[in-house]
């Protein structure tokens, strides 16, 4: 699926941003996802792919550049504030309340959510059947596998127009990492646009449309997935072949 | 949408819980067991005592859940917590009787045109309680007041530390501040000399099983359990209290899930201000107004909420019960002089660090 044509549901131009003062990871990145569209970042180990995703979300100050949401400049505003303009974003670790129940996290997930939470709930439980039979266990109690998908549940709660995910395969078997690509691919055909950060770079570029290779907190290469996934340069770099 | 498929944990993961388990079990079960027996035994053999030590138990287990509170949300040791206690005390005895002391010692000086006991009957004592319906109301007012007063602190003091992204020993020791900020208020406006709500004697309740109370205890108890059954309700039925619970466990994520994590910490100092305002007045009422009683208790109250797992309200209700019945059980040892009743809150507090750090309520993190 391309769809340049439209106009970008987020759209980050030239973002420059880090942690320490005077220190940049990110040194001019720009990307872009559109409605509906399934995006992967990939990259070595410190190309700044996890930076990028804790700029768009506010949780890091960019220092120079643009992010835009649904054409609307959003450049450095307050997490909450992008919630309620339709992002949502899954960390890589510590994405659940581990004292509370699967039930309170999808709850907590839906926070600013006036109406529709029981619909909510029930599409999201829907989507996740092993948690739908255990509502009120701690989420502390939770496999790797199921916190994740409850990590993602949480992030769907609002219906949000984009997802960022962070490695969401990290330190899982080979069969809950199926299970979580379905998933995402699930939540994708919905029409929810997805930005990928994944070390797993084959199995991000087999289910994502487009890809981006980041390097050294800059763009290295971008196109088709399935192209990435062809490319001589990619696949010694970062797919051992 | 197709249909998703359904997973089961791995074997590994099943083996990791069952061990979890195992373990929380072996390591909570002598504690509970030790608890559990002493309390047992404290009923056939100090049955006084330990009716003292419930009482001072639900006055701490107030307290405590409002130290574990701020300490869950905010992540900071508030060690001004029992001086708030004591200043709140001392709030509710001047909405009662409007008088502060005077500039010279013995002198004093009415301050409020109008008190609480000027309301018709406020002071005629209520069944065989030593007080009338004044001191409820007056303790009341003092939670809205000492709820106000919290969050006016934390936006003059603990926001703009939060905002330089102040460390955890930084809110400490302004905590530890504004506890001899609020002493001395308490000595300023009413000098050293311990006070009570209503001077005289009181009376005596004899209930079943030969157990002996003061009628002023019952209604401690009583108010206790309400007020800690309110705030259970409120953190685990209502979305308020599940958002400072997702807080406590994980502010960055309470942030990402688009919680306004400001407005919650607001919210958590007006419920720990309410807290901090009966839990006082009860102190009060069971010991009496004193400008030392307040940092006296700290201790306690730290031990109580450590003993239940910081951060974790259940386990602080459990852990001030804990302490408070151990406190007054154990000094009528012939071997151990109730001065040292203080002393066995911060052995309790030393066992538990040493066996179980996270409390018995606490999860492994």
């Amino acid at each position: 699926m391309t769809k340049t044509q439209a106009a970008p549901l987020l759209e980050v131009k030239d973002v420059v941003a880090g942690y320490a003062s005077e220190v940049d990871i990110l040194h001019g990145v720009s990307i872009t996802v559109h409605g509906g569209e399934m995006v992967a970042i990939i990259g070595p180990n410190g190309a700044g792919k996890s930076t990028l995703l804790r700029a768009i979300f506010g949780l890091l100050a960019a220092r120079r550049g643009q992010i835009k949401l649904k054409g609307q400049d959003v450049t450095n505003h307050a997490p909450n504030e992008l919630v309620l303009r339709g992002l949502s974003y899954v960390p890589q670790v510590d994405n659940v309340f581990p004292s509370l129940s699967i039930l309170e996290n999808l709850e907590m997930g839906a926070f600013i959510r006036e109406e529709g939470l029981a619909e909510r709930l029930e599409y999201v439980l829907s989507l996740f059947p092993d948690l739908a039979g255990r509502r009120g266990e701690k989420a502390g109690k939770l496999s790797g596998g199921q916190r994740q998908m409850l990590a993602l549940g949480r992030a769907l709660m609002l219906d949000p127009n984009v997802l960022l995910l962070d490695e969401p395969s990290a330190s899982l078997s080979p069969k809950m990492v199926d299970m979580i690509f379905d998933r995402i691919k699930m939540i994708n055909a919905e029409g929810t646009g997805i930005l990928l950060v994944e070390q797993n770079a084959r199995e991000a570029l087999s289910v994502c449309h487009r890809g981006y290779v980041l390097a050294m907190g800059e763009n290295r290469l971008e196109g088709e997935a399935k192209s990435l996934l062809d490319n001589e340069e990619v696949g010694k770099l970062y797919m051992g072949t | 949408m197709a249909t998703p498929q359904t997973i089961s944990p791995n074997l590994g993961d099943r083996l990791r819980g069952f061990q979890r388990s195992a373990g929380n079990i072996a390591a909570g079960g002598g504690l509970w067991a030790a608890i559990i027996g002493f309390t047992v035994w404290a009923a056939f053999a100090e049955r006084d005592a330990l009716t003292v030590g419930i009482v001072l138990g639900a006055i701490l287990a107030l307290g405590a859940v409002g130290l574990t509170l701020i300490f869950g949300v905010l992540k900071f040791a508030h060690f001004a917590h029992g001086d708030s206690m004591m200043l709140s005390a001392f709030i509710a005895w001047l909405l009662l009787n409007g008088i502060i002391v005077g500039e010279r010692a013995g002198s004093e000086t009415t301050l409020l045109p109008v008190t609480i006991n000027d309301l018709p009957g406020a002071d005629s004592a209520i069944w065989e309680f030593s007080f009338g319906y004044g001191l409820i109301v007056a303790m009341l007012l003092t939670a809205v007041l000492t709820a106000g007063m919290m969050v006016g602190i934390d936006r003059v003091v603990y926001r703009r530390l939060r905002r330089r992204k102040s460390g955890i020993v930084i809110f400490a020791i302004a905590s530890l501040g504004l506890a001899f900020v609020m002493r001395s208020v308490i000595l300023i406006f009413w000098g050293p000399t311990p006070r009570l709500y209503t001077p005289g004697i009181r009376n005596r309740i004899d209930l079943p099983f030969d157990v002996s109370v003061l009628a002023d205890q019952l209604f401690i108890l009583a108010a206790a359990f309400v007020v800690t059954g309110i705030v259970y309700v409120m953190l685990f039925r209502t979305k308020l209290g599940k958002a400072m619970r997702a807080m406590a466990d994980n502010p960055d994520l309470a942030l990402i899930s688009g919680i306004d994590t400001d407005r919650i910490i607001t919210w958590t100092w007006a419920v720990a201000g309410c807290l901090i305002a009966v839990a006082g007045v009860l102190l009060a009422l069971q010991a009496h107004l004193d400008s030392e009683l307040g940092f006296a208790l700290l201790l306690p109250l730290f031990a109580a909420a450590i003993v239940g797992g910081l951060g974790n309200p259940q386990g602080a209700l459990v852990g001030g019960f804990v302490v408070g019945i151990t406190q007054e059980v154990a000094v009528t040892f012939d071997f151990l002089s109730p001065g040292y009743k203080f002393s066995v809150a911060f052995a309790i507090l030393i066992l538990i660090l040493l066996v179980r750090p996270r409390g018995l309520f606490g999860e492994r993190s």
